[in-house]
């Protein structure tokens, strides 16, 4: 029934006067706001609006929950730029977010190449890698505390073991961030490993055969065919990685609350405590403005990078 | 030179059938060794893996004395459950628990639900400006959540949400990530269908939920299960807003048991993580193949 009816439409519509036209597009905007208009108004108020208030919070100097604000202009940014401790915020900043994107797609992507492998047992050893991703970060924090204490924890027993002793992990300046890494490398590394491994299913059987044709060995296929091949792969962990990193915060707020000594506050870290436990919100707000554009100059650099790549795919 | 006129495309068609005797001759005599090798590396990646999550488990059934002994004893003597009971007396673990099932369950519900009609409308409807709102709904991907948290905070205050259902779940509600997947998906359904379907008498609401919906089955639970992961472990957001435990969440709960005991009841605390954890674990273990599909749907479009 259906199918005879269709040439019958054609007829009827193909001369359509104005006056119908434009009932059409009334109609369609109507529904455009019914199916779209809740999700795009949550999204107006709920990030839009807060996106431009910042900046507008950054210029003053307000504090949480008082009615008096004060409008300064650009001193908040001059007071965060002449703040010695700002520095080394940025620093941690770096050092965390460089060490655990290299890291997770280093090891990621040796991951991948692993569970590539046509061996028994690879699915339950995808699976496996790939749960603490899906765990909640406060309770990897607090498990890898535990596992981290230094008089009862897993780590200091495995560490005698092999003769060396271990580190005042919470209080020792330098071993707290390495602590955040490797946690954040534990969880994270399965999703890296998930994403290149789809990555690689993606390159077709006889591209290595005609690597391997050619007299490539293992690593060489791996560097000049694989590597490559996944280069749009990387970009995209890249970007994803460092923004996720970038405004991590469970792992360090259940592990150190950004000390010892705020050898861990990263700037997420420090919008919280400058907005929720000092109150200094008009203060925060800058900070979270000078992240804001770092986040948009990574991201346009990036995809600079990505464009130039994909005409490998 | 000559490398250059050996590689035409015929030439490296014709040997393709050979690879699979020639690779098992090759492979022979070094190949076990490293295959043992392989297994080696598996062995470790999943030690190193699921031992923290085991010792946790573990932790949750030791006695004080179990867990403070040295050298460390590796097997609780018996499962007691005191350190869920006690866990359960210091916070309303059942309360946070419910609240979490709650929230987690209409949240990701909700965000499915605003991100399909809303990729349906950005997709299926010709309006004017639909390039424009969808760059809008594309670029909130790129805006961090913590540009936003203190003017969302004030919000939610002045309207007194805080402490409320609500205060915790409409902020977070709009789907970017699910309506850019959706239409990506939307996008590849055969047009005829719908075309059918409108000729039919079926009108929007209809085609969605009949034709468009069912035709996009994986891609609906993908997003599903990652919107349900999401909100399961969302934790700044709940912690700004919530101090009542009567709307509190586990993993904000989680941290308000380490801040009471301190750092020394570390089976208390292991106990309250398994309960955080475990609807995780094994909803990921019974999943399994429909998680990874779920997680690199938005690979495989960047």
């Amino acid at each position: 029934m259906t199918s005879v009816s269709v040439p019958r439409v054609e007829p009827r519509s193909s001369p359509p006067t104005s006056e119908s036209r434009r009932r059409r597009q009334r109609k369609n905007l109507l529904w455009f706001l019914l199916l779209a208009g809740p999700n795009i108004a949550l999204l107006l108020v709920f990030v839009y609006r807060p996106l431009i208030l910042s900046f507008y919070y950054s210029t003053l100097q307000w504090n949480m929950g008082s009615a008096a604000a004060r409008f300064v202009g650009l001193d908040n940014y001059i007071a965060w730029f002449s703040d010695p401790s700002s520095s080394t915020t940025l620093g941690v900043t770096a050092i965390f977010t460089v060490a655990t994107v290299g890291g997770s797609l280093v090891l990621g992507l040796l991951l991948a190449l692993l569970l590539n492998q046509k061996l028994a047992g690879r699915g339950m050893a995808r699976m496996l890698a790939f749960i603490p991703y899906g765990l909640s970060g406060i309770a990897v924090g607090m498990l890898w505390l535990y596992i981290f204490d230094p008089r009862y924890g897993l780590l200091s027993t495995l560490l005698e073991a092999v003769g060396l002793t271990s580190p005042q992990w919470y209080t020792e300046s330098p071993w707290a961030l390495v602590m955040l890494i490797i946690v954040y490398l534990w969880k994270h590394v399965g999703y890296v490993a998930i994403i290149y491994l789809a990555g690689l299913q993606s390159i077709p059987q006889d591209m290595r055969d005609a690597a391997a044709l050619d007299g490539a060995g293992r690593l060489r296929t791996l560097r000049s065919v694989i590597l490559p091949l996944l280069g749009p792969v990387s970009s995209f962990l890249v970007i994803t990685m460092a923004l996720s990193s970038l405004q991590s915060f469970d792992l360090i707020q259940a592990m150190t609350q950004g000390g010892p000594l705020g050898s861990t506050t990263t700037l997420m870290y420090q919008i919280y405590v400058d907005g929720f436990q000092t109150g200094r919100a008009g203060y925060a707000s800058a900070t979270a403005t000078i992240l804001f554009v770092l986040l948009l100059v990574i991201t346009a650099f990036q995809l600079r990078v990505m464009d130039r790549k994909v005409h490998y795919s | 030179m000559s490398t250059i006129l050996e590689r035409p495309r015929p030439v490296v068609r014709e040997p393709v059938p050979a690879p699979p005797p020639a690779r098992r001759v090759r492979r022979s005599p070094v190949h076990s060794v490293g295959r043992s090798g392989l297994y080696i590396a598996v062995v470790l990646t999943v030690l190193v893996m699921s031992i923290p999550m085991i010792w946790m488990v573990l932790a949750s059934f030791k006695t004080e004395a179990e867990l403070s002994t040295l050298p460390l004893q590796w097997l609780p003597e018996a499962f007691n459950l005191d350190n869920y009971r006690q866990a359960a007396t210091t916070i309303p673990l059942g309360r946070m628990f419910l609240n979490s099932v709650l929230l987690t369950v209409l949240g990701s519900g909700l965000k499915v639900m605003l991100g399909l009609c809303c990729a349906y409308a950005l997709v299926f409807l010709d309006i004017p400006f639909k390039k424009f709102m969808f760059a809008l709904v594309l670029f909130t991907l790129l805006i961090p959540a913590q540009i936003t948290i203190i003017p969302n905070y004030t919000l939610v205050a002045s309207l007194g949400w805080l402490n409320t259902y609500q205060g915790i779940l409409v902020p977070g509600l709009a789907s970017a990530f699910g309506t850019f997947l959706f239409r990506q998906h939307f996008l590849t359904l055969p047009a005829a269908v719908l075309e059918a379907a409108e000729m039919d008498g079926a009108g929007h609401w209809r085609r969605l939920w009949r034709f468009v919906v069912p035709m996009s089955i994986p891609t609906v639970v993908a997003v599903s299960l990652v919107s349900l992961v999401g909100e399961w472990n969302e934790y700044l957001w709940p912690r700004l807003v919530t101090d009542s435990t009567d709307t509190m969440p586990l993993p904000v709960g989680l941290t308000l048991l380490q801040d009471i005991d301190g750092m020394n009841s570390w089976g208390v605390l292991m106990a309250a993580t398994v309960i955080v954890t475990m609807p995780i674990v094994v909803g990921f273990l019974i999943l399994q193949r429909r998680l990874v599909a779920g997680f690199t749907a938005g690979a495989t479009t960047g």
